[in-house]
């Protein structure tokens, strides 16, 4: 009896963060209902003209949807392959180190990137790879002519994929290190002594131990297929890889608030949002059954 | 550990040390290459020579930030939106934390609450509703636009959950015995036990704000109310919008861009994070492996 009437005291504690959570993110779920409507910021969402699912089918007549839908998967899913695998190579490799305190410097160093804001880092990639930059003062010594790097469509999608891979492979390694710290040093002992060479051991020893981690990254990153990234892209394109730069978040950010098409983009960002959805919800299902996996 | 001293297993370590080492580079280059162009001289770095060492040697860039008042009004409006929005939303995480935490037995409605804020994790109503509720409150230009705009950090309400939920029962139970109610509990007993835990999570968060520029750039009107981020993405990224750019008029654009100057404030900007990675480095690792923490 005493323990519940504790609960009026839960509910107050809670309720600070509930409003805080109804007035930023319910309330404006509710500015879904534009994606269906006319919307005209002078009549409100109550007085706007309903057009049934006409910006959806505008959305998808429009050419700009289909290029825009394919660089997001291409990106998004380039992103999710490389960042499983770089880390887990980078992992092993660290593991295999000997000297404790280079492992340790090591560690250090690549974990940094992670926290610097896309703002400085694309910066600094421009500074890289931009026009003035140094590699093309580096192919100056080799006689090669400048090129525009940041501005060829051919190359925008790997440059994207590559500089997020090389900023998050250091953070994404953690996960993997903290699987390996788990390794009874026995097996590796038992395996030695049966004759195994250090390849045998990376492969029937370390590798094992980080399946289910690889695994259940995998099953998790399924979510995040429609999201390629809008602070890279956003602060490393310009209308010159539209072609193979632009993506969907990029694009609704263009459409709504720079075009103020308001229903346009919001029936853009709504099929975004509801196949993620749908895919983070089909992923937590599968990493549950499978790996026993819950976030609660 | 058996010590493999074969030809091949050496060959491996020696390649393997100089990969790695090779990585560690690759990570800190570019952060000295932006220090190096920031103090090179205008002419050198504009043209491009700078590679491994600053050529020639310039303080102008600094100087002329240190009269640049708009950089300075922008750094404090970081400041601000970094000790607020942290501050704020570890007091909310934690209030949110702790009723969520009870089994349900105690607290009848808490699966109720959960699934809402799972359903807010996972979904959102995108851009455009966000930005025009956010106008509706007139929060536009206001440091609370930045501060409560991002909402609540429902994962690290999750994590810190599951961190209370993991502590032994004991504890609340030998409190409830002594007679605490529910706020001592939470203030006396569960805060001290988690410390470090809370040092992650307030981490993460002023990490978000410090580096956070998109809320920064479209919750604002006025250039005098950008947060260093945005006041950043607006002098070194600022290419005109438009399908027709061609290549030429790209190069023209990067002509004009002040190298020195521009590597000066983005450095400037790094120099709060490279200050407080130390004690980052600390707690966060802890703070990953939390995010993997089950019953």
């Amino acid at each position: 009896m005493r323990k519940l009437g504790h609960q009026k005291h839960y509910y107050l504690m809670l309720l600070p963060g509930m409003v805080w959570l109804v007035m930023f993110s319910i309330v404006p779920m509710f500015g879904i209902l534009m994606a269906f409507q006319n919307y005209n910021p002078g009549m409100g969402l109550l007085k706007s003209e309903w057009v049934g699912l006409e910006n959806f089918k505008y959305m998808f007549q429009l050419n700009d949807s289909k290029t825009v839908i394919t660089n997001t998967l291409i990106i998004a899913v380039g992103k999710i392959v490389l960042n499983l695998i770089v880390p887990l190579v980078f992992a092993i490799l660290l593991n295999e180190l000997r000297n404790l305190r280079y492992k340790k410097l090591v560690q250090t160093v690549v974990y940094l990137p992670h926290f610097l804001s896309w703002v400085i880092m694309s910066t600094i990639v421009i500074g890289i790879f931009g026009y003035y930059g140094v590699v093309n003062t580096v192919f100056g010594y080799f006689g090669v002519d400048p090129q525009l790097f940041m501005a060829d469509a051919g190359i925008f999608r790997q440059l994207i994929v590559g500089t997020d891979v090389w900023k998050e492979f250091g953070y994404n390694a953690i996960i993997y290190l903290a699987a390996l710290t788990g390794v009874n040093p026995n097996l590796y002992e038992a395996a030695a002594i049966d004759g195994a060479n250090r390849w045998q051991l990376i492969r029937h020893v370390t590798l094992p131990a980080l399946t289910t981690t690889v695994v259940l990254l995998g099953v998790l990153s399924l979510g995040s297929v429609l999201n390629a990234g809008f602070d890279q892209v956003y602060n490393l394109y310009n209308p010159l890889v539209y072609s193979t730069g632009d993506i969907l978040d990029t694009w609704v950010y263009r459409l709504g608030l720079q075009n103020l098409q308001f229903s346009l983009a919001t029936a853009a960002g709504l099929f975004k949002s509801v196949i993620s959805f749908v895919l983070i919800y089909i992923s937590y299902r599968l990493a549950y059954r499978y790996a026993d996996y819950t976030i609660f | 550990m058996v010590r493999n001293t074969t030809l091949g297993s050496r060959a491996f370590d020696i390649a393997n040390i100089i990969l790695l080492g090779l990585l560690v580079i690759s990570c800190i280059y570019p952060l000295w290459y932006t220090f190096c162009v920031s103090i090179s001289e205008k002419s050198a770095a504009n043209a491009g020579l700078v590679t491994l060492y600053p050529i020639g040697f310039s303080l102008t860039p600094y100087k002329e930030i240190i009269n640049d008042s708009m950089f300075f009004n922008a750094f404090w409006i970081s400041i601000q939106r970094t000790v607020l929005g942290t501050g704020f939303a570890l007091l909310m995480t934690v209030l949110m934390a702790y009723p969520l935490a009870r089994p349900q037995k105690d607290f009848k409605t808490r699966n109720i609450f959960m699934w809402i804020l799972v359903f807010c994790m996972l979904f959102s109503g995108g851009l455009i509703p966000w930005y025009l509720t956010i106008q509706n409150y007139h929060l536009i230009d206001s440091i609370w636009a930045l501060v409560l705009g991002g909402g609540v950090p429902v994962f690290d309400v999750i994590l810190i959950m599951n961190f209370f939920r993991n502590l032994p029962k004991e504890l609340n139970e030998a409190a409830v015995v002594d007679g605490a109610g529910p706020w001592s509990v939470l203030f006396r007993v569960y805060i001290p036990c988690s410390i470090p835990v809370l040092a992650a999570v307030a981490l993460f968060i002023s990490v978000y704000h410090w580096n956070e520029f998109f809320n920064g750039l479209v919750l604002s009107n006025t250039q005098s109310s950008y947060p260093l981020q945005t006041y950043i993405q607006q002098l070194v990224v600022n290419i005109p919008v438009g399908t027709n750019l061609t290549p030429e008029q790209y190069k023209k654009l990067s002509e004009l861009s002040n190298r020195t100057l521009n590597s000066a404030k983005v450095f400037i900007a790094m120099v709060p994070m490279l200050i407080v990675y130390p004690f980052l480095q600390k707690y966060f690792v802890s703070g990953i492996m939390l995010g993997a923490v089950k019953e």
